[in-house]
């Protein structure tokens, strides 16, 4: 199941914008539309995961962007203490994970998993998107956040 | 040894020197002299005027560049200048590595490898503020509080823990050992400030898995290394300190974004390991004494594995306190007190370290030591290692 929240996990950090060269512009507008959108080789349908202008698989330059299905898992995790910015001060503990895609040759995406910050957090477990929307941010975007299933 | 590696023993390091090391934000001088005072005294080292130096490598994108030392120097030639790319202190080992290679060459005569570093003045590593927008790998981490150093290797860490049944006292040793170390070496920041079990375990948490004890200081500071032909070596020093080998490293996809690393739980020597015993002629059972980059202690434990140290399996039994102490442990580790407890310099230190246990000046000198081996940058995209060894270990 995929949801969608106006509630924003770690307010004040600074947003993130597309590549100015426009390779990884598909996933950000992907996020808005609430879609995980990655890049896929039209040649050995390799999935890849941060996006590049090229497949590391078989060096083709043909890549699609395909729309992932939501099934994924905890492939790890870290709940960070220690504020590292200023907006985080008085914030407290968060967690940050790693999610995999074993469907998707296994990449992995980097987000926070949402609920209670102190959760015991278990490497395997089946998470769900929540996609955060920042709508009244210029421009307007979208973060791919976890919860678990 | 096999023909395709030449460099075992070709090339020495003539000197070492450093600044007075400085807790973060204290250094009176600024970054660039610093590096001049390090480039001096490592001159004086050697026994060599700076005036020789024809070469400068460095690393990390080092802001004080070599045009400009060579112009503050007065220096007649300026034949080499080099800078290795990775992220961290990954290039400590890579400097001297390319050192090495300009000196075999003949590119230089020469070589200065060296690292400044005034982060009072300049910022931390992965310290992020600002509010502009970011874009790239960072617009995968940043939006989610993800920016510090050590959150870069926690989840690393967390899984090395998770898929080896390593235990979290191996990270605690490594600490206490820097700590120890740093008791008896005048250089060291934390000289004075000793470690025990009770005070790690009430640490503070930084980033789960690590405690604040867990994770590398912030300094300021400059160190340089003197490379040079053993043969001109020896016009300087009666038994110089040889350099057996050097390697860089990273695996399949080690820099892909957002942790996708197809290797994920790596320090990033498995290649290295394999290439940097060949070249040196030794094996790890030859090795006397490690300095092992602590950017964050779970690195040092993949990093000891990798280098066939200890292994996933035994790696609890290994690493304790008693095994990695320079006063009779069989693994002596980190004998200067290292990135945590001597200085952060980027792991240069470190490299300076295995040639002082070479030569015997250690202030936590390991009986005999023959062979050092000295790496840098654990789970970096591009990590470095290297071996020094005496006249004696080339056998
Ligand atoms: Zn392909």
């Amino acid at each position: 199941m995929t949801r969608i929240t106006n509630e924003i996990y770690l307010p004040g950090l600074r947003q993130p914008a597309p590549m100015p060269d426009g390779l990884d512009a598909p996933f950000w507008e992907g996020t808005l539309k609430s879609e995980i959108r990655v890049q896929k080789c039209l040649s050995c349908e390799t999935h890849q995961w941060g996006p590049e202008w090229m497949c590391h698989s078989c060096n083709s330059m043909d890549i699609e962007w395909v729309v992932l299905e939501s099934a994924c898992r905890i492939y790890s995790w870290q709940r960070p203490h220690h504020p590292v910015h200023s907006a985080l001060k008085d914030r407290g503990p968060y967690i940050i994970v790693v999610v995999e895609f074993p469907q998707a040759d296994g990449l992995r995406m980097v987000g926070n998993l949402l609920g209670d910050s102190m959760q015991d957090v278990v490497i395997g477990s089946q998470v769900t998107p929540v996609f955060e929307q920042h709508l009244e941010a210029t421009p307007p975007y979208a973060l791919l956040q976890w919860e678990v299933a | 040894m096999s023909d395709t590696y030449n460099l075992r023993g070709k090339v020495a390091i003539a000197g070492v020197g450093e600044t007075t090391y400085y807790k973060h934000g204290q250094s009176p001088d600024p970054e660039f002299k610093l590096v001049l005072k390090a480039i001096l005294a490592a001159c004086r080292d050697a026994g060599i005027s700076p005036k020789e130096i024809d070469g400068f490598c460095s690393y990390s994108d080092d802001r004080n560049d070599p045009p400009r030392l060579a112009n503050a120097l007065g220096i007649p030639e300026l034949r080499y200048s080099n800078m290795q790319w990775t992220s961290g202190g990954g290039g400590a080992a890579a400097a001297v590595q390319n050192a090495a290679g300009a000196i075999m060459s003949g590119s230089a005569r020469v070589v200065v490898a060296y690292r400044g570093l005034a982060q009072g003045q300049f910022g931390r590593f992965g310290r992020s503020g600002g509010s502009k927008p970011v874009s790239g790998q960072a617009a995968y981490l940043l939006p989610f509080g993800m920016m510090s150093a050590a959150q870069m290797y926690a989840m690393r860490t967390t899984r090395l823990l998770h898929d080896h049944n390593i235990d979290r006292s191996t990270m605690r040793s490594i600490a206490l050992t820097c700590y120890h170390h740093a008791q008896n070496n005048p250089r060291a920041i934390m000289r004075g400030r000793t470690l025990d079990d009770e005070t790690y375990d009430a640490s503070r948490w930084i980033t789960e898995p690590f405690r604040l004890y867990d994770c590398c200081l912030e300094n300021d500071g400059a160190a340089a290394m003197i490379v040079v032909s053993t043969d001109y070596a020896k016009e300087l020093r009666d038994s110089p300190v040889l350099l057996l080998g050097a390697q860089q490293s990273g695996g399949h996809r080690s820099g892909a974004w957002a942790e996708n690393p197809t290797d994920y739980v790596t320090s990033s020597f498995k290649p290295a390991a394999k290439y940097l015993y060949e070249q040196a002629g030794v094996k790890p059972e030859d090795v006397d004494v490690v300095q092992s980059y602590e950017n964050f202690t779970g690195g040092v434990v993949m990093s000891l594995i990798e280098h066939g140290l200890c292994t996933y399996e035994n790696a609890n039994e290994i690493l304790t306190f008693e095994n990695l102490r320079a006063d009779g442990g069989s693994l002596p580790l980190n004998t200067s007190g290292g990135n945590l407890a001597e200085c952060y310099m980027h792991g240069l230190g470190l490299q300076i370290e295995a040639v002082r246990q070479i030569r015997g000046d250690s202030s936590n000198q390991v009986k005999n030591a023959q062979v050092a081996l000295a790496n840098a940058g654990p789970m970096v995209a591009v990590a470095s290692t290297a071996i020094y060894g005496s006249e004696e270990a080339l056998g």
